[in-house]
């Protein structure tokens, strides 16, 4: 049954008329309009819904709305901030860490929740963690690269 | 050997996509002023009359071609807009023709528009396949860029009262010899109402003289894809748009018998012979409903599955397509040595991560659908077709999409979500879940690959015979320098829907060839290497296999048994105008069997290059997706039903299956450029076939190589 839920996404305060039951995945896409967080499989094998919920990288697709009514949502339209790209979305367009780009935004969400707990991660860590995220185009080479480049950035500017 | 590409018929015998020319007087209607030029559609340029000099202030060529295959428009505001039914679909063709646009105009990249695969604003075109954008599209867009900058110059030098010769452009100015007087291309085209098609002498900049195409220019609109805000067709919304979903068959080819309930409130239950879908002003509305209705199907019976695959492939087919060269009789008579093996390979599936979408609304009788789709005027076909209207009366849009690799060159969705839309009178939108996309979308073909040969002690291969059941002919004509060769293509009748794939059979025909030319060299006790260049006369596969091989270090391997196993192997490849030699370094973990890659050379050679960093992109790209194919993804399917349609069931390459890749770029300025994005996919499986026999001495001759590890 449809029921007012307040949500809190990119730091704005939303309520939506939704089934508390329905997808994360699909109020942010249908109902707010927030179409970079994607579909790919329904089953949280693809990562390509990937949002951050408190900070920690989470399948939208599998996560009922009605469970994070009180979370700070994150998804890929909340990275830019007053223009300015976030580091990792920088460096993904620096590496041309993409081909067709639908698994951008998932990579980048993912990338950046590994970043938030892990500010030097080896190849190793990148791998682990990101290894849930489908890339069909087959750019896996290059979003590790830009993930290292982007915790080399924020290295940096410390 | 014959050099004429063989037809690769999952592409072609698809029904015949309408072959309607662009209404040119529409155009020229609808042209509001400028300078427009045009690119004829087929290489007719040569027996063209010309027309005779246009060097006013507007006009049209008398010979204007009937039909057209892309133009440029310089408007009178200054903005160049290039017209192309051409689409993007990963593989950075819109930054890549801008690029080859751009060179010519001597203008920066971002002054280049791109509008493509929109049948109402773009021309006709057969569809985005075959490698053939940058062989064929590309340099057609650069004539026309030529063209159109002799033809400005030529304006400007006329006001100027100066020799052409005098005036160059630079930063988007033309300017005159001691840069005392500068025009924007605004100044130039204001007024201006001048079409013109490539005249015949127009040159074009030569691959060493290039300086933005060569060039590693960024994808063109790639901040739009890292913020989320570009739009695939999954994407869009419309006014009063609503959200559908299908009810599908119980098995393939089963027909519908009834249905109940026949209505269910707040949502729009349609039926039309076979199809029956649902529409609903919410997704989640939509699908719950479609689940909920009972339908009865009339299934068919005994449909093969993986357990007869082969041999139902074998005893269905048909005639061999192919011409003899000298005689296998006398070839094998030659042989020292003779081997005779089979091949096998599995349906796999495209699985781009962005299932078929489209959305479809109807206005007066006229039908717009935005879809993803590689045949934006084919789709328009089928839907002309479906429907029962003119062409005339359909608009299909292809918003760059999330990828096809040949799996997206049919228009399903499209008549799924204007069939709903027709009964609701209202948008709909359809996004298939990623069950349908596995199960109703279409494969690549499976095939069984026959090869007998015959060998001379010294090396010299005498005979080559080569059958290939179903899985197509790309690619099955050998590079090899041999004398006597039998080489037929067997069509068959394949149980699951099949079609085009990133290279399309010639990864089928490469794992078999270059599998039993290993074989061979094993059989005479030869390297592999030098058993292919004994046999191979053509310069740039020898380049490419040398190039491989050099930066792999090639015969500087460790002969010394390790733990886990590890081997080398080489494979090389031609399709499309591209060469392509692939090394890989494999490991086996004893007792598991567990196959790991543990590093991959690749040379390619595809004429002179238009963006390094975008081909190399493909190329690590083509291997990524060529893991899948070669160690693990197939299809299962048993009674008119897939049995593993989802990504859970289905293994797709991830992060931790790629090796450490080194990609080396062959340049070769002085030849045309030829097209990427699938021959780099060939040369992986037999590469990684051949390592797993030098590391554990089993041979594999089925794809996928070794889908629960090896079993040792």
């Amino acid at each position: 049954m449809p029921n007012i839920i307040a949500l809190n996404v990119n730091g704005k305060k939303l309520s939506v008329n939704v089934d508390p039951q329905a997808s994360l995945l699909s109020v942010l896409r249908n109902d707010l309009d927030l179409t970079g967080t994607k579909y790919g499989c329904g089953e949280a094998q693809c990562g390509a819904c990937t949002v951050l919920i408190d900070g920690q990288q989470t399948r939208s697709c599998i996560t009922q709305v009605g469970r994070v009514a009180n979370s700070q949502i994150t998804t890929i339209e909340g990275l830019e901030k007053d223009g300015q790209l976030h580091p990792l979305q920088e460096a993904f367009l620096k590496a041309d860490a993409m081909q067709c780009g639908y698994c951008t935004p998932g990579m980048i969400m993912s990338g950046v929740a590994l970043l938030n707990k892990n500010s030097k991660p080896t190849r190793e860590d990148i791998v682990h963690h990101m290894n849930g995220n489908i890339c069909r185009c087959g750019t896996y080479l290059r979003i590790v690269a830009a993930i290292q480049m982007a915790a080399a950035e924020k290295g940096n500017a410390k | 050997m014959s050099d004429i590409p063989e037809v690769e018929r999952y592409e072609l015998s698809e029904p015949p996509p309408y072959y309607f020319g662009f209404d040119r007087r529409q155009f020229i209607k609808a042209f509001s002023g400028g300078l427009v030029l045009l690119v004829p559609l087929t290489h007719v340029l040569a027996q063209e009359p010309q027309s005779q000099g246009e060097s006013g202030r507007g006009g049209f060529d008398r010979d204007l071609p009937q039909e057209i295959g892309a133009w440029i428009h310089i408007d009178q505001d200054g903005s160049i807009g290039v017209y192309t039914g051409k689409v993007e679909f990963g593989q950075n063709i819109r930054t890549s023709l801008a690029q080859a646009v751009a060179d010519e105009l001597h203008v920066p990249v971002s002054m280049v528009r791109l509008v493509m695969g929109d049948t109402e604003l773009t021309p006709f075109d057969l569809g985005t396949f075959g490698s053939r954008t940058t062989p064929t599209m590309a340099p057609q867009l650069r004539k026309a860029a030529a063209a159109a900058r002799e033809t400005l110059i030529s304006l400007v030098a006329q006001q100027w009262q100066v020799e052409p010769s005098s005036i160059r452009i630079a930063d988007a100015r033309f300017v005159n010899h001691d840069t005392t007087k500068s025009l924007t291309f605004a100044d130039v085209a204001k007024g201006l109402k001048l079409v013109k098609t490539i005249p015949p002498d127009t040159k074009l900049t030569p691959a060493d003289k290039w300086t933005i195409a060569g060039t590693s220019v960024p994808k063109v609109d790639g901040r739009d894809y890292v913020t989320g805000r570009h739009k695939y067709t999954s994407d869009l919304r419309r006014e009063r748009m609503l959200f559908g979903s299908i009810v599908r068959p119980t098995s393939f080819n089963a027909t519908l018998e009834s249905r109940e309930p026949a209505n269910v409130p707040g949502t729009s239950v349609v039926q039309d012979g076979d199809f029956l879908g649902v529409a609903a002003s919410d997704p989640l509305t939509a699908s719950s409903t479609a689940k909920a209705i009972t339908a009865r199907w009339k299934t068919v019976a005994d449909q093969p599955g993986n357990a007869e695959l082969f041999e139902y492939l074998r005893k269905n087919s048909g005639q061999g397509r192919g011409r003899p060269i000298g005689s296998i009789v006398d070839g094998l008579a030659a042989a020292d040595k003779k081997l005779e093996q089979t091949y096998t390979v599995a349906y796999i599936a495209h699985a781009p991560l962005e299932p078929r979408a489209a959305v479809a609304e109807w206005t007066d009788n006229k039908l717009t659908v935005w879809t993803g789709t590689q045949r934006p005027f084919g789709v328009r076909g089928e839907l002309a077709e479906t429907f029962h209207i003119p062409v005339s009366n359909i608009r299909v849009i292809v918003p760059d999409t999330g990828s096809g690799y040949g799996g997206k060159h049919s228009g399903e969705c499209a008549v799924e979500a204007a069939r709903l839309a027709l009964t609701t009178k209202r948008p709909v939108k359809v996004v298939w879940s990623r069950e349908e996309e596995f199960s109703w979308a279409y494969f690549r073909p499976a095939g069984v690959i026959d090869v007998k040969s015959g060998v001379k002690n010294d090396g010299t291969i005498t005979a080559w015979e080569f059958h290939n059941y179903n899985s197509g002919s790309s690619a099955i004509q050998s590079r090899y320098d041999i004398a006597n060769q039998n080489i037929q293509f067997h069509e068959s009748k394949s149980p699951l829907r099949q079609g085009s794939y990133r290279g399309l059979a010639a990864t089928a025909n490469h794992f078999a060839r270059e599998t039993h030319i290993d074989e061979l060299a094993t059989l005479l006790n030869m390297d592999p290497l030098q058993f292919r260049l004994k046999n191979l006369k053509d310069a740039r596969m020898r380049g490419v296999l040398e190039a491989a091989a050099t930066r792999f270090g090639w015969g500087r391997q460790n002969k010394e048994p390790k733990e886990p196993m590890r081997g080398v192997g080489i494979a090389c490849g031609f399709e499309k105008g591209g060469y392509v030699a692939t090394c890989a370094e494999v490991s086996v973990e004893r007792g598991t069997g567990k196959v790991q890659l543990e590093r991959i050379v690749e040379a390619f050679e595809c004429g002179a290059i238009v963006n390094p960093k975008h081909l190399e992109n493909q190329i690590e790209g083509a291997i990524v997706q060529g893991i899948g194919g070669t160690l693990f993804e197939e299809i299962f399917f048993a009674h008119g039903n897939i049995l593993n349609p989802r990504f859970s069931r289905y293994r797709v390459p991830r992060f931790n299956d790629v090796p450490p890749i080194e990609v080396v770029l062959v340049d070769r300025k002085d030849l045309p450029s030829a097209g990427a994005g699938e021959t780099p996919i060939v040369g992986l499986a037999p590469a990684v076939g051949n390592a797993i026999f030098a590391a554990t001495g089993k041979r594999l001759r089925s794809l996928p190589l070794a889908p629960k590890g090896l079993q040792t």
